[in-house]
């Protein structure tokens, strides 16, 4: 189409009704959890078909990895709780809010330190185990445990990056307008906690 | 235009069920005992299917020959009933449809890959692989020597991966690279693969079943007339695959019996 | 049509609103890149999306006439070739091995980059935000990756063409472990498999953030008075393809990782113990080849689905405005493709009757496939019934809609074949498979993007196609289609398998000639496609201008200028009073009333 054709607006558009985020957050939960259950089923009909199986125990330090991500989601979860109350006692037209709005960035900061903690638990859970020999290709309960962790680790960069730009658009605009990004990263958190909480048991029951 | 249409989707439709009609290419004659339902089976849903082609075909040519032909004044006509007739016959016809076929065919199918093979029929092992079949006849000891992927040399003729020199019953196995089988005898086969996934297809004997690697797939059938068909394999395995074939030679019970004495001699 | 007084609040949804204050969106594109190339306009996604299609159709349709050169004509030489596969076409002529790797690309392609790309990403991204009375997607930062990804996949894949022993050779299914082992199943299963896996990989992570921009703006972005049974077809459509999809392509990604994990990793999910290949004996245990395909299939068959959906949507919306009718049981309509969304996953073991799977589960995979025969022959049905009696304008994408009709039947019922595993049997892994799904999914999906194309060009570039060039391209290929895929149901009849390189030994021997006639259809209805090219080409810089609304359509992008302004509306709300299917009815613009017109609807 001819440029021409495009009246042209200076100021930026509305759009995206509220819940959007929110619902892309939501159909992402399904579909992250439909691509493992297809793992979690793969895993299930491998381990039944071969013969081959190795039994082996899982790093200790993946208890505390469990421990640090839930923490994490109780963080957010207390950010989130912040910032929607927040916004409930200041008037809507007042952008800078000081107090409360740079007590959710603590939250979030809190979240985000306790997530990249998280993260550098699993590579440490991941070289004792390369330690004890067990590679990807060492065996089928090797290769899903690394599988499984390493896409989960994978995902929970995405929502690192959700919470950085929620801070950034904190930082920037201060309150206003971030309720729905905030929630909608809050409730992709929290999937990932639940996620892991469901690895964690299918590798305790499987390998 | 309306009426070109008509008359295009008319030929079509014509000419197509015509040349299904006339069978000019039809599936070769049926040589087993089992294929013949499955003929059956094919023929009541060419009959079935045939009949809602030239049915919804030509429904659509007349409808499309009223509908276009560019009076703009002519009243709009809604269909006799509305959308419930249409639903209501859609589930009965194609309903009825569904569970005749299935009621039948589930027979059919099941007289094939659901039964047990008769008891005293003759065994054979078929190997399949890029880009061939062999099949293995037990011997006079009846029992077919284990096989050991370690051990294939197909230079040396070891397609099995047999070890006659430690394991006793494979010492007097039987290995062809053609299927050599008894007319009117039950003819009971496990197929494995030694790579990848081949298919065991011959047209004549209404038999199709896939090569699983990793796993052993049972077939039976009798054939019920002598004569050299052609085995081809059907699931792609390769670059040769299109040159996967093989003969199944159906003889007499006498020649058989030589065969399988010729080659035990050997 | 049975509401006199037009109220947008009528079963309002959760779409409405209009005091939030909205977040800020981006603005219009200021330099060249961003506007047209890393755009997040969904025009302009939509845009790149069709011709991607378009130069994917194009490599897919000129590898079918190599494949079908050689079937019919094996030595003869294609000038050229040699110059792209030195050792797959020495001195032009095709070897059989080329022969698989041209096969296996032609499925892949089309599959994923024509039938998937074009009917749902392309057009849907163009009209549905319109449709809804959105200004754009929901992400548009997603959508614009999700173009880019899947341009990058296709890049990709072609790359394969180029890599030293050319592209895979293990057909669009690849099947494991053939497609697993790596290089000693054969050249071009070592790079060329693995770009593959890659390259479908990273489809699926494409296709995956398109559903989800779909699914959130059909749910969320709904203007006011847009309530879901006042939704067009076609959107409908999308948003149920898009579930489809996103179920779909996100058991197929694990799929591909597993795969790719067992040909770089050396890990063994799809590989037994014990195989012997080239020789070797393979560094594998305990994996399974069943659960390749049935990860595959699981996507597999649900795929077929996000091809023809589309389609079913874009006849619905189509037919009733040239018909000047109102789509008979839209309701029902709308059932029936959820009722197909949902069977479709209970029938992937239909393609696995032969494999060694329980018998008895065939049985069982059996009873859906043909149950869903029923939605599918309703929908044919209303079709039918919307045209009956009509005042039917026959122009060129009315005409592709009664072609999309005719085929869809056509390749419907050669399914009743298939569906029987007693049948399935006999026919499995013969032309008549090729000659069902090729009718089926592909010349129907086909249809169903010519139709929108010649229903939606004028929107898109502002100006009309020319129809009398349109009418003669319907014709012929509409003629040849049939001469090209139904004798194939006869091959397939006389036990002729698939796959094959060549026919020129054996029982086979016979069909030589209708290959040929089968090639000769295929060339000249290949070459009939010329004509759609040039009108594509020609039409956008000289093609009449396009008014607002062509068609004298009902749905909101007919509301706006053709091509719509950068926002869509011009900074304009709609607001939505009726349903798309108010035709055949004294409006106050003709015999039919837009969706935001606030008139009331004549009693009847």
């Amino acid at each position: 189409m001819g440029a021409t054709n495009i009246p042209l607006r200076s100021a930026p558009r509305p759009v995206a009704h509220p819940t959007a985020p929110t619902t892309g957050v939501w159909v992402g939960v399904a579909t992250i959890s439909m691509s493992f259950a297809a793992y979690t089923s793969a895993l299930v009909v491998r381990q039944g078909m071969g013969t081959d199986w190795l039994h082996f125990q899982l790093p200790a330090i993946l208890y505390l990895n469990t421990a640090v991500l839930l923490a994490s989601s109780v963080s957010l979860e207390l950010g989130r709780r912040n910032h929607a109350q927040a916004g409930r006692v200041q008037a809507p037209d007042i952008t800078v809010l000081p107090g409360p709005t740079s007590r959710t960035a603590a939250w979030l900061w809190a979240t985000l330190l306790l997530g990249v903690l998280f993260l550098g638990g699993q590579i440490v859970a991941w070289r004792q185990l390369a330690g004890q020999g067990l590679f990807l290709a060492t065996n089928p309960s090797s290769a899903f445990f690394y599988i499984l962790t390493a896409l989960h680790a994978l995902h929970l960069l995405g929502g690192l990056g959700g919470l950085l730009y929620v801070r950034r658009r904190l930082h920037r605009s201060g309150a206003h307008g971030v309720g729905p990004a905030l929630s909608a990263a809050a409730l992709y958190w929290h999937f990932m906690a639940v996620l892991w909480v469901f690895i964690m048991l299918l590798l305790l029951v499987r390998l | 235009m309306g009426k070109f249409f008509a008359v295009v989707v008319t030929i079509i439709t014509v000419v197509s069920a015509a040349i299904f009609a006339m069978r000019i290419w039809w599936m070769p004659p049926d040589i087993s005992v089992l294929g013949a339902g499955i003929d059956q089976q094919l023929i009541e849903t060419m009959g079935a299917t045939g009949a809602m082609f030239v049915g919804a075909q030509l429904l659509l040519a007349a409808i499309v020959w009223r509908a276009a032909d560019g009076n703009a004044l002519r009243a709009l006509k809604v269909f006799p009933g509305g959308p419930l007739p249409m639903v209501a016959a859609a589930i009965l016809i194609v309903g009825a449809e569904v569970l005749v076929l299935t009621l039948v065919g589930s027979k059919v199918w099941a007289s094939i890959y659901m039964t047990p093979p008769e008891p005293g029929s003759v065994q054979i092992d078929v190997q399949a692989e890029q880009f061939a079949y062999y099949f293995r006849y037990s011997g006079k000891d009846g029992k077919f020597g284990p096989v050991h992927p370690d051990k294939i040399d197909e230079g040396n003729d070891n397609y099995f991966g047999l070890d006659p020199a430690n394991d006793t019953t494979a010492r007097d196995d039987i290995v062809s690279a053609s299927l050599e089988v008894p007319v009117n005898k039950p003819i009971s086969l496990t197929l494995h693969a030694k790579d990848v996934g081949h298919s065991f297809y011959v047209p004549t004997l209404r038999l199709q079943q896939d090569f699983v690697p990793g796993i052993v797939v049972p077939l039976h059938f009798t054939a019920t007339k002598t004569g050299k068909y052609e085995l081809v394999c059907t699931q792609l395995c390769g670059l040769g695959h299109y040159n996967m074939r093989a003969y199944v030679e159906i003889v007499t019970q006498e020649e058989f019996d030589k065969w399988l004495t010729n080659h035990e001699n050997q | 049509m049975s509401e006199a007084v037009p109220s947008p609040e009528a079963g309002a949804s959760h779409a409405a609103h209009g005091a939030t204050p909205p977040a800020p969106h981006h603005g219009p594109p200021l330099g060249f890149w961003r506007t047209h190339v890393f755009s997040l306009d969904h025009k302009v996604i939509g845009r790149q999306y069709l011709d991607l299609a378009l130069v994917a159709v194009t490599t897919g349709m000129v590898l079918s006439w190599l494949m079908r050169i050689h079937l019919a004509w094996p030595t003869a030489s294609v000038p050229g070739l040699q110059h792209l596969s030195p050792n797959g076409a020495a001195n032009g002529v095709i070897s059989p091995e080329y022969y698989l790797s041209l096969m296996t690309m032609h499925g892949t392609i089309m599959v994923f980059f024509v039938l998937t790309t074009a009917p749902f990403a392309g057009f849907g991204n163009f009209v549905l935000p319109i449709q809804v009375g959105a200004e754009d997607m929901a992400f548009p930062r997603f959508n614009m990756m999700s173009f880019w990804v899947t341009a990058l996949s296709f890049v990709v894949l072609v790359a394969s063409f180029f890599v030293a022993d050319g592209p895979a050779i293990s057909g669009w299914t690849a099947y494991a472990p053939l497609s697993a082992v790596g290089k000693d199943a054969g050249p071009g299963q070592e790079l060329g498999q693995t770009l593959w896996a890659v390259s479908i990989a990273i489809f699926c992570v494409g296709q995956l953030l398109g559903s989800l921009n779909f699914i959130a703006t059909t749910l969320d972005l709904r203007t006011r008075g847009m309530t879901l049974a006042r939704l067009p077809y076609v959107t409908w459509a999308w948003f149920i393809t898009s579930v489809i999809g996103l179920i779909a392509f996100s058991v197929l990604l694990p799929a591909c990782i597993l795969l790719i994990l067992d040909r770089t990793a050396g890990t063994s999910f799809f590989i037994p113990g014990g195989l012997v290949i080239s020789d070797r004996l393979q560094p594998h245990s305990g994996g399974s080849p069943m659960l390749w395909q049935h990860l595959f299939w699981f996507f597999g068959h649900p795929e077929v689905y996000i091809a023809i959906l589309p389609g079913l949507g874009i006849v619905s919306t189509i037919l009733p405005a040239m018909a000047r009718k109102p789509l008979l049981g839209p309701r029902i309509f709308i059932g029936c493709m959820i009722a197909i969304g949902f069977l479709s996953y209970m029938v992937w073991g239909h393609h696995m009757f032969l494999s060694g799977m329980n018998p008895l589960s065939a049985t069982l995979f059996s009873v859906p496939t043909l149950i869903i025969t029923i939605p599918a022959t309703i929908t044919t049905l209303l079709w039918i019934g919307t045209v009956y009696g009509s005042r039917l304008r026959l122009t060129t994408a009315s005409l592709f809609c009664l072609g999309f009709l005719s085929v869809f039947v056509t390749g419907g019922l050669s399914g009743f074949f298939l569906a029987q595993p007693s049948i399935d049997t006999y026919l499995h892994g013969t032309y008549f498979v090729v000659g069902h799904f090729h009718f089926v999914m592909g010349v129907a999906s086909m249809f169903g993007i010519f139709a929108g194309t010649y229903f939606w060009f004028p929107k898109i570039y502002g100006r009309m196609l020319n129809e009398t060039i349109g009418k003669w391209h319907f014709w012929l290929t509409f003629i040849g289609v049939y001469c090209v895929f139904m004798p194939m149901h006869w091959l397939g009849l006389a036990g002729n398998v698939r796959r094959y390189s060549a026919f020129t030994d054996d029982y086979m021997k016979g069909m030589a000639p209708l290959h040929r006639f089968i090639t000769i259809g295929a060339l000249a209805t290949g070459a009939v496609q010329l004509l759609f090219f040039f009108n594509l080409l020609w039409s956008r810089r000289r093609g009449a201008l396009a008014p607002e609304n062509p068609w004298e359509a009902t749905s909101l992008e007919w509301t706006v200028p053709s091509p719509p302004p950068h926002d869509n509306f011009g900074g304009r709300h709609p607001v939505v009073y009726h349903g798309p299917n108010e035709y055949g009815i004294a409006g106050s613009t003709g015999d039919y009333v837009m969706q935001d017109s606030p008139e009331p609807l004549p009693v009847q």
